[in-house]
């Protein structure tokens, strides 16, 4: 990625813990919500612990917009509290002794900057104006982790930590604070990086990405272009899946259903699934289906032109196809019987079929 | 004040004197050690455990014989203590509080150590997330969230020091105004066959304790946060 000085995060870092061993390095830009995903003990939260100061066993360099935190080379190494952080822990972690306004306050009174968000704006943002005289122990799950990302973002970090934030939640608590995180991060403009085993939250949440196996970097850079790589691990197989950014046409044509205007032509997709004038939705691999002339009656609402880039193999009976949609890209899981009687080659020229129901949000 | 008063109030007094001394010199003593073996992973840590730990296993006439010896005008302190103040630190009040902490430490350190230990460090990690320097983030959340444990303590060396005996007379002796604490007085009295004063002192005694304990036992419901 092209990313280097003020704009800039830029980690190296070895932890060795005897059964586990991370080796990692990347530079990311510093703006957008960028996705630290893996599968759970590939190293996501060691790395982003070692990024806030709080691993002692790390060694490496960490230089955030210009500005050297670590340097094992030269023994600098800035304590968490030195580093203009903000982290959110899996669970919230908020002090049990103060109020939930309190709790927010903690890190305003020890910050060296101005606030990037007003205190008002954030408790709006994240809905806690009814929650500020509580104490901790009275709020649900998903309250609680709201007033955690709050405090966080009031400490007026330069970059945001948030490691699996909605992990601990149940899948509707989840729902709720995702929407919460993207509406922050638009409203302050502080860059996120943000850790994750889930594939959907990727999709919904992040624009660029740092795939994480087994301790090492394995990928990083923008999150559209790196979901079409079928080759990396975790990317492929039964997950394989692209997004598509397309602008909303209609938010409800009277089927319940919103009207999409993609490069590629217009798509069909849930209402729900749409907010806004625009729509970022995920198209797994396996709802995708080709034929070689459009259909005649089909149940199928959506059909795009495509032509076939390339084939690749997936498993015994099944291949990927790359389809280029008008400059968006399309992947499409197919049994391998398909392949040889569609005659699949590069440049081939298809339609591809898209089952309206079956496309996902990706971003609220 | 009448002879017989002074025969309550005299060994009373005493007896309160020595238990908030004691408490306060032990919750100073028991704050860092507390916190080194909550949050220590020394190899070491077992053994200093274990030590702090033997007053609660031995007798007290153990425990009372070794300070008398410690203590005393040729041991290993109390020599110190002779040549330092020209004065002997057995059968004396200063012998007494250094007798009393020992006796008690375990009742200090056991409550603050299992209240740094379980209230704390994920919430530490996020005070340092959020600014705090160590001692800040030690003063704004470590104690505070530690104030069931000092209650605790602070009241667990304070009963417990009322009510030691056999250290004492192996220590302390009984020397009226100097060493005749409570427990004393009443064997004392018992022995004498006076039931009536014995019977006035246990009887303060026991109220008192119970009193105490049952204001600490509210006071941490109330303080309990989660």
């Amino acid at each position: 990625m092209e990313a280097a000085g003020a704009a800039a995060l830029e980690f190296a870092y070895r932890v060795d813990r005897g059964g586990f061993a991370l080796d990692a390095a990347a530079t990311l830009a510093l703006s957008g919500i960028t996705g630290i995903f893996g599968r759970s003990g590939a190293g996501k939260t060691t790395l982003l612990r070692c990024i806030a100061g709080l691993d002692r066993a790390a060694e490496g360099r960490l230089v955030v917009g210009g500005d050297t935190w670590e340097d094992g080379a030269e023994r600098l190494r800035l304590p968490p509290d030195k580093r203009a952080i903000g982290y959110v822990f899996q669970e919230p972690r908020l002090f049990p002794h103060l109020d939930v306004r309190q709790n927010l306050e903690y890190g305003i009174r020890r910050r060296a900057g101005a606030p990037a968000v007003a205190f008002d704006t954030v408790v709006g943002l994240l809905g806690l104006a009814a929650l500020l005289d509580r104490r901790p122990a009275g709020l649900s799950g998903g309250e609680a982790q709201r007033v955690a990302i709050g405090r966080a973002v009031l400490r007026a970090p330069r970059v945001l930590l948030m490691d699996e934030p909605v992990a601990a939640l149940d899948a509707e608590h989840r729902q709720e604070i995702l929407p919460f995180i993207r509406r922050l991060h638009t409203g302050s403009g502080i860059p996120v990086l943000y850790v994750t085993h889930s594939i959907e939250e990727l999709c919904q949440l992040c624009d660029q990405l740092v795939l994480v196996d087994a301790g090492r970097v394995r990928a990083s850079g923008e999150l559209q272009p790196l979901l079409a790589r079928t080759d990396l691990p975790l990317l492929g197989g039964e997950q394989a899946g692209v997004i598509i950014d397309a602008a909303v046409a209609s938010a409800d044509d009277g089927d319940g259903l919103a009207v999409l205007e993609a490069a590629a032509g217009r798509l069909y997709v849930p209402r729900t699934a749409v907010n806004g004038n625009r729509a970022r939705i995920r198209v797994r691999a396996s709802d995708v289906s080709l034929c070689r002339q459009a259909p005649g009656a089909t149940s199928i609402l959506n059909r795009l032109p495509v032509t076939v880039q390339k084939v690749t193999e997936e498993s015994p009976h099944a291949v990927l196809v790359h389809l280029d949609a008008a400059g968006d890209t399309l992947l499409a899981r197919i049994t391998r019987r398909s392949a040889r009687e569609l005659g699949l080659a590069p440049g081939a020229e298809l339609i591809a079929q898209i089952k309206a129901v079956s496309v996902r949000p990706a971003r609220a | 004040m009448s002879v017989a008063d002074a025969a309550i109030a005299g060994p009373l007094l005493l007896t309160v004197k020595l238990a908030l001394l004691t408490t306060f010199l032990l919750l100073v003593i028991a704050l860092p050690s507390a916190w080194w073996l909550a949050h220590s992973r020394h190899r070491l840590k077992p053994l200093v455990q274990a030590v702090i730990a033997l007053p609660i296993v031995l007798p007290p006439t153990v425990l009372g014989f070794y300070l008398m010896i410690l203590l005393g005008p040729r041991g290993a302190i109390g020599g110190f203590w002779v040549e330092f103040t020209g004065e002997t630190l057995t059968f004396s009040f200063a012998g007494l509080v250094i007798a009393s902490c020992v006796y008690s430490l375990p009742f200090a350190v056991q409550p603050l150590q299992a209240a740094f230990a379980q209230a704390g460090r994920r919430e530490l990690e996020a005070a340092r997330t959020l600014g705090a320097g160590p001692l800040d983030a030690f003063f704004s959340v470590a104690l505070p969230l530690a104030a069931p444990g000092f209650v605790t303590a602070a009241v667990l060396s304070f009963a417990h020091t009322l009510g030691e005996f056999g250290v004492v007379l192996m220590v302390g002796g009984n020397i009226p105004g100097e060493t005749r604490v409570v427990s004393i007085a009443i064997f004392d009295h018992v022995e004498a066959m006076n039931y009536r004063a014995a019977h006035e002192l246990a009887g303060i005694l026991l109220v008192f304790a119970f009193v105490v304990l049952a204001a600490m036992f509210t006071v941490n419901r109330r303080w309990g946060f989660r």
